[in-house]
């Protein structure tokens, strides 16, 4: 059992059974965080370049941190600039990239598409590390990842997403990934702030965060990303915490041992109190944890040698 | 596959008979049951190491502690094989520090696996001895190995197929010799 793409560009080309083989090979790697010696010689003589054209801290240092946990050589290339890298210039920049012979490309892109076009054009393997507000597929198996060991299965879970879905390339990997794999997914936030179509990709809409939380088995909160809010999405934070905000009584409407996940930074007492984020249910920590053990399993499945001779 | 000519060359009371010697021959050579422990290397060697220890326990009384390796992330071969083994896990519920470690596999053959598994057992700790004990030994190494403890010593064709079936894996106890007639090299799937 292998994947089938050299690339891994989302969850939206993945089967549910790659997704599982994924899963199942993060488990193996999970436990090499507690050994003395955190490393293992797997991807020795490998290149990674973490090449991230949009900041991120947190998905960066999983990555590198996976990397150098299974003995790739990495490489890191960010800029600051957010303009917009049109076509030719990112093929210039990948033209670049590979005269250095890289086995890898991990690419964090403002531009949805991003990730695809080096794919197409290049001849490294790209591993999609979050393009605009597209996908973000590593975050979705992560919180998948967390899902399975908190709950021992992921289908027919209850599973609410709120917050900032329009801009989240997060909520949309996980909706893709929690359907295919059989689970009951909701997603709930301001009329502004959600995408029409999601009910195409499988999950139930509503603006209720009541009725989203009602019995659910796992509560996912979004970041307000106040970055990317240029216009009135909603009229004050104050508001939006009121209305979509996750505390205390909001949660016992969930599943009794119902969990509450983030894919941080969270905003304390904007989408989530401090309680809820500190309390019991809350795995957020978890998260950060599971998300080396998938990156090093991802970069284990796709470095899977000569692809033809094994096709 | 093409067809392929399987001869049986040891049926569940020889594999059971050959455990109780190695396992005889374990105690004889360490004396004692203290600091010693049994690490399987995933998937044979695991069931096999458990089957040890069980034995060990009825002859001095307590039994002694069973781990589980999984050698792929130490393969010599990653970059060359098409499908990544899935991982399986790896425990070792001892102190490894400074204990005698009987590492057990199913086959011993190019020496590549345990090769794999000393690598791995290192990084996790720093054993004071490691032994070897294996259910067959079917020749043919490339690197320089030997085990101390030996089920049955079985002269192979590179060409063929050495496979150990186990009841708690397969259902039944047997070790066949499998003859590719289908133009394959034979390597194990296992490989190193």
């Amino acid at each position: 059992m292998r994947l089938a793409s050299p690339h891994l560009l989302g969850i939206e080309p993945l089967t549910p059974d790659e997704i599982t083989l994924i899963l199942d090979t993060a488990e193996g790697f999970s436990d090499i965080a507690s050994r003395e010696i955190k490393k293992v010689p797997t991807l020795r003589g490998k290149t990674v370049v973490n090449f991230f054209v949009e900041p991120s801290t947190r998905t960066r240092s999983s990555f590198e941190l996976a990397e150098k946990r299974l003995s790739a050589d990495s490489l890191n290339f960010s800029t600051s600039t957010s303009s917009l890298v049109k076509g030719e210039t990112l093929l210039d920049t990948l033209r670049n990239l590979e005269a250095m012979d890289p086995d890898f490309i991990v690419l964090r892109h403002s531009e949805a598409g991003a990730p695809h076009f080096l794919a197409k054009h290049g001849k490294t393997s790209i591993v999609n590390a979050g393009d605009g507000a597209h996908e973000h597929p590593t975050q979705a198996l992560l919180d998948a990842f967390t899902i399975r060991r908190k709950k021992a299965r992921i289908a027919n879970l209850k599973v609410a997403i709120v917050g900032d879905i329009l801009h989240s390339r997060v909520a949309r990997s996980n909706v893709l990934l929690l359907t295919k794999m059989g689970a009951d997914v909701s997603v709930c936030g301001p009329p502004t702030l959600l995408p029409r179509g999601l009910e195409h990709l499988g999950a139930k809409v509503t603006h209720r965060m009541d009725e989203a939380v009602e019995g659910a088995d796992v509560v996912m909160m979004l970041r307000i990303q106040r970055e990317r809010m240029k216009g009135g999405f909603f009229p004050t934070l104050r508001e939006y915490a009121a209305f979509y905000g996750l505390d205390a009584s909001r949660m016992k409407r969930a599943a009794p041992g119902a969990i509450v996940m983030h894919p941080g930074p969270i905003n304390r007492g904007v989408e989530i109190m401090g309680d809820v984020a500190d309390g019991d249910a809350s795995v957020i920590l978890d998260q950060v944890r599971s998300g080396v053990a998938v990156r090093m399993a991802v970069l284990y499945l796709l470095a899977g040698g000569d692809r033809e001779a094994a096709a | 596959m093409g067809s392929a000519a399987r001869i049986r060359v040891l049926d569940g009371p020889s594999i059971d008979r050959s455990l109780t010697r190695i396992a005889h021959e374990i105690l004889e050579r360490n004396k004692t049951l203290r600091g010693l422990a049994l690490v399987g290397v995933q998937t044979r060697g695991v069931p096999l190491a458990r089957r040890l220890a069980e034995r060990l326990g009825a002859i001095e009384g307590e039994a002694p502690a069973v781990g589980v390796l999984d050698i792929n992330l130490y393969r010599d071969d990653l970059s060359r094989i098409g499908d990544h083994p899935v991982l399986k896990r790896t425990e070792i519920p001892f102190e490894l520090d400074g204990s005698i470690v009987i590492l057990v596999d199913d086959v011993l053959f190019t020496g590549r696996t345990v090769r794999a598994a000393l690598d791995a057992l290192m990084d996790l700790g720093r054993p004071r001895q490691i032994q070897l004990a294996v259910l067959v030994d079917r020749g043919h190494r490339e690197l320089p190995v030997r085990a101390d403890f030996v089920g049955k010593n079985l002269p192979t064709a590179p060409s063929e197929r050495v496979d150990v079936l186990l009841s708690e894996t397969d259902g039944d106890d047997e070790v066949v010799i499998v003859k590719a007639e289908d133009g394959g090299d034979g390597r194990e799937e296992k490989r190193p």
